[in-house]
């Protein structure tokens, strides 16, 4: 097996895959040597990557996967199945990135990983039908959305899901955990509230434009009025500017960056329409990808300069409340609280203690959680995409949540508390979740 | 590799436990270091009998096993030759016993290091030997290689943390040596084990000792103008009469290398700096970090700085040992050495090193455990440039022999590895050499396990290797030789 056997362009015949492809390096948004060589395989991510941790194996290691872009691009290893597996299998937590002493930007390099597969690579048919009903249809689209949701809803609500619960055809069906993972669909959509405008209470502080989302306004809309409401009680005249659409991060993430680019002009053009102190989200996921949009637009010179005068404005709302301090809540939250670190919000924008802040601000009492900045496993669609190692890593999760004593679990990101909520009741405990927000909320006396 | 092969060590541990496919196989190619060499199969243990049988079957085939950790190693130890098996432990995993009473643990050698000191911090308790991986290395992995790290001043190295080991024998064989006792009867075979750089079997179960967390630490950081102030510094303190947990040493160049990773306030503008570590009872370590700060004054430190709270102290630690990792932000590959001098001859070789690094025109940073002597010189080269690759090796070998000349040793704890097996010849005579080989053979005297590492092939290596450059010396004025 020497080196020669693996010639760029020369068929090997160690390779298994019979699609050998000729070195990637070419396609569009592939990963550049800058962005690959400055990981010395020092091998000092490993112990920090949840899929490592569960498989202990180096395909699925961030130093790994940089070897494997590295390899595909200079032609070395195929575009193939085996590839696409490892990067599939990648959370995108960028807790590597954290314990990486060379400043490696990892996720930028899995996010170009997944274009150039995107690109290069043929994924089998039921996964491409799928994917571009979900990606391309289902949340642009609110319309659309709006649709699918009302479907959920009557599903969930009309005792149709217990019936088939209690039938056993999931477990069946071998999709059992993803029923769990789905969300409640709410009663009222917050679709009705876009394009309203929330004047401030009290003195007025400030003005922000509130980003909506795309589920959180079928699933989590008490979560958006519980954020409105925080913002107002302090002072914050709120915009919920019209037109807004999907921030694009599962896209950047899917490895479709055309599509990312599309929606990030868009959000651009409408979130810098006027003049707001800032552009505030409650979901991290979206923050964290919003704040990436000068990187996915960087060869795009008409809009560079105003992605980055949007990144400036971008602001996760727990930062920026912190960053103007809490007006004084109506009542204290007298309860022991664990804390789950966001991976987007502690790893890919750094923000660790202004969530904890906020709710040391309201009275709650911090309990450290163990590992709070390991990922649950939730990762946006990975728990659906990647069910059984998305269910291994929150495992791990519960291990540390039922290790401590608390009377709740609170997140600041949507995708977690699903992820999180299934594990209690997998586990069969009583721990409510919340977000961040929701408790600011109920401090300040509710809607 | 051969089919049936596979498929019986599918049998032993389980399908999804076999690699072989050359797109999985590339990635167990390499570790931290710089040999690389594909395996012919990958297999990961989960018990230590599943160990026992993949090495009764490699030794009915005769087919080399290589055993690996987390693959942080920098010598080569866990890289295949031949189409060799690696053997994975990675899964082994599991703190089997923390008995705090008697101060030992029971572990797998997968175990990541930190994550037993997190483990046993609650009783008051750590796993004294810090190698800068240690956030992902295996203590497996630290028995193979006889880790050290920068508290090894005061406390020692691995070596003397291992109390006892099961041990898998190339035949498969599983023996038992030590135990929780401190001493061992008969032969110490425990000791002898440690640092075998897995040539003499596969270490499945490792009992250490946990040591008392100290009462009370501080860390001082002096900063000099020049390096050869900082240097002499690491010998006067020592002379004083003082042995800190610590005494690390960064050039200037390191220095801002690092300050870019952590943001700990280490001054950029400095030539070296001094990262002292004092632990124990609070008044003792007062008085000591007066003591010490006093010499760095004497020595012509520019500042003595405290670090103020524990938070400053992890910062200042965390870029320490992240040092090697950091210098990917400036260079797309180094190659880090692991020299050891007697410490009144660091500024002499920081000199030395100096010289070589002109010669070859490529950048040399150095990071050490200075109060050891151990030197870490990390050579910056690209490696798209055949020229600067091999440039790279050929200053390696000069600081090589430099270190030789003054007394010194090529490996302080990284290991010899693939790496600087050749370089063994000009440290010991072949008697001594024959001895080792003698050593390894009566466990592994088919040389089923690790093959061609450590101890050079007595018939072969003076041809494979060469003669030693002769080291160079151009008289420095002022220091001593």
């Amino acid at each position: 097996m020497s080196e020669t056997a693996f010639e760029p362009g020369v068929p090997s015949p160690h390779m298994h895959d019979p699609h050998l492809h000729p070195p990637a390096n070419a396609a569009k948004d592939a990963p550049s040597w800058e962005l690959l060589s400055t990981c010395v395989h020092c091998g000092l991510c490993l112990n920090h990557c949840p899929t490592y941790k569960v498989l202990s194996n180096e395909m699925d290691s961030p130093r790994g996967r940089i070897y494997q872009v590295l390899q595909v691009n200079e032609g070395k290893m195929p575009l193939g199945e085996t590839f696409v597996q490892h990067i599939d299998r990648c959370l995108g937590c960028v807790a590597c990135e954290i314990a990486c002493p060379s400043g490696v930007k990892y996720g930028r390099i899995v996010e170009r990983a997944r274009a150039q597969i995107e690109q290069g690579y043929k994924r089998p048919l039921i996964q491409r039908v799928l994917r571009n009903f979900f990606y391309n249809k289902v949340i642009p689209n609110f319309r659309t959305l709006s649709f699918v949701a009302k479907l959920m809803r009557f599903y969930q609500r009309s005792g149709m899901q217990t019936l088939v619960r209690k039938s056993g055809l999931l477990k069946l069906m071998g999709v059992a955990d993803l029923d769990k993972l789905s969300p409640q669909i709410d009663k009222e959509f917050f679709f009705s509230e876009i394009g309203k405008v929330f004047p401030a209470i009290g003195a007025k502080r400030g003005k922000v434009a509130f980003v909506a989302g795309c589920i959180n306004n079928v699933a989590f809309s008490h979560l958006n009025r519980a954020t409105v409401n925080v913002l107002t009680q302090n002072g914050i005249e709120v915009h919920i500017p019209e037109g807004q659409g999907c921030c694009g991060a599962l896209h950047a993430h899917a490895g479709l960056r055309e599509e990312a680019r599309a929606l990030a002009r868009h959000n651009i053009n409408i979130f810098l329409g006027a003049d707001y102190d800032a552009i505030v989200t409650n979901a991290a996921g979206c923050g964290s990808n919003m704040k990436e949009y000068d990187d996915l637009l960087e060869n795009d010179p008409a809009y560079l300069g105003r992605a980055k005068e949007f990144k400036a404005k971008m602001k996760d709302v727990t930062e920026y409340l912190a960053g103007i301090g809490l007006v004084a809540p109506k009542r204290k939250i007298g309860q022991r609280v664990a804390y789950q670190d966001p991976c987007h919000l502690a790893n890919a924008q750094r923000i660790r203690t202004q969530p904890r802040e906020l709710l040391a601000a309201i009275g709650c009492e911090l309990v450290e959680l163990p590992h709070s900045d390991q990922c649950c496993g939730s990762a946006g669609v990975y728990n659906v995409a990647q069910n059984e190692l998305s269910m291994k890593i929150l495992e791990k999760k519960m291990e540390d949540v039922t290790s401590v004593s608390s009377d709740m679990l609170a997140t600041a990101n949507v995708g977690c508390m699903i992820q999180l909520r299934a594990g209690v009741q997998q586990r069969g405990l009583t721990l409510p979740v919340k977000h961040v927000m929701e408790l600011l909320d109920e401090a300040y006396g509710g809607n | 590799m051969d089919s049936s092969i596979i498929r019986q060590l599918r049998k032993i541990a389980g399908k999804e436990a076999v690699l072989d496919r050359p797109e999985e196989l590339m990635l167990y190619e390499y570790d931290a270091g710089v040999d690389k060499h594909r395996p012919g199969a990958v297999v990961f243990a989960q018990s230590t009998q599943q160990v026992s049988q993949v090495m009764k079957l490699a030794s009915d085939k005769k087919i080399p096993v290589v055993p690996r950790g987390a693959g942080t190693g920098l010598s080569g130890g866990a890289i295949a030759r031949r189409e060799a098996i690696v053997l994975s432990l990675a899964r082994m995993n599991k703190i089997l016993e923390i008995d705090v009473p008697n101060q030992r643990a029971v572990v797998q050698p997968g175990v990541v290091n930190l994550e037993l000191s997190n483990a046993t911090t609650k009783f008051g308790y750590y796993y004294a030997p810090d190698p800068s991986s240690q956030k992902a290395c295996t203590i497996g992995g630290n028995v193979a290689e006889n880790s050290g790290g920068p508290h090894t001043l005061a406390l020692g190295v691995t070596v003397n943390h291992v109390t006892g080991l099961e041990v898998v024998l190339p035949d498969g064989k599983v023996i038992e040596l030590g135990g929780k006792a401190q001493d061992s009867t008969g032969l110490d075979l425990t000791g002898f084990f440690v640092g075998s750089e897995g040539t003499m079997g596969v270490v499945t179960r490792i009992t250490v000792k946990l040591t008392k967390l100290p009462e009370h630490v501080t860390t001082l950081l002096a900063i000099y103008n020049t390096v050869e102030d900082a240097a002499n510094t690491v010998v006067a303190i020592t002379q004083s009469g003082v042995t800190p947990a610590a005494l690390e040493m960064l050039d200037g160049w390191m220095v801002r290398c690092v300050e870019a990773n952590v943001h700990a306030g280490y001054p950029e503008d400095a030539a070296a700096v001094l990262l002292i570590e004092l632990e124990g009872m609070r008044e003792t370590v007062n008085e000591q970090a007066e003591a010490v700060s006093a010499v760095c004054m004497q020595q012509k430190a520019r500042e003595v700085r405290h670090a103020k709270d524990e938070k400053q102290r992890q910062l200042l630690w965390l870029g320490r040992k992240t040092a090697f990792g950091a210098v990917g932000r400036v260079s797309p590959s180094y190659y880090t050495q692991d020299g050891v001098i007697p410490r009144t001859k660091v500024p002499y070789t920081l000199a030395e090193i100096e010289r070589i690094s002109k010669h070859y025109g490529l950048i040399i940073g150095n990071v050490f455990h200075a109060g050891d002597g151990n030197l870490h010189p990390l050579i910056l080269f690209d490696s798209r440039d055949p020229k600067q690759t091999e440039n790279s090796r050929k200053a390696a070998k000069e600081i090589m022999a430099c270190c030789l000349k003054f007394g010194g040793s090529i490996t302080g704890e990284h290991g010899v590895g693939l790496e600087k097996m050749g370089l063994m010849t000009a440290m010991f005579t072949e008697d001594d050499l024959e001895v080792m080989v003698r050593l390894r053979n009566a466990f592994n005297p088919e040389s089923i396990l690790n093959p061609q590492k450590m101890i050079p092939d007595l018939h072969f290596c003076r041809e494979i290797t060469g003669p030693l450059p002769k080291a160079k010396f151009e008289p420095v004025a002022g220091l001593p030789v």
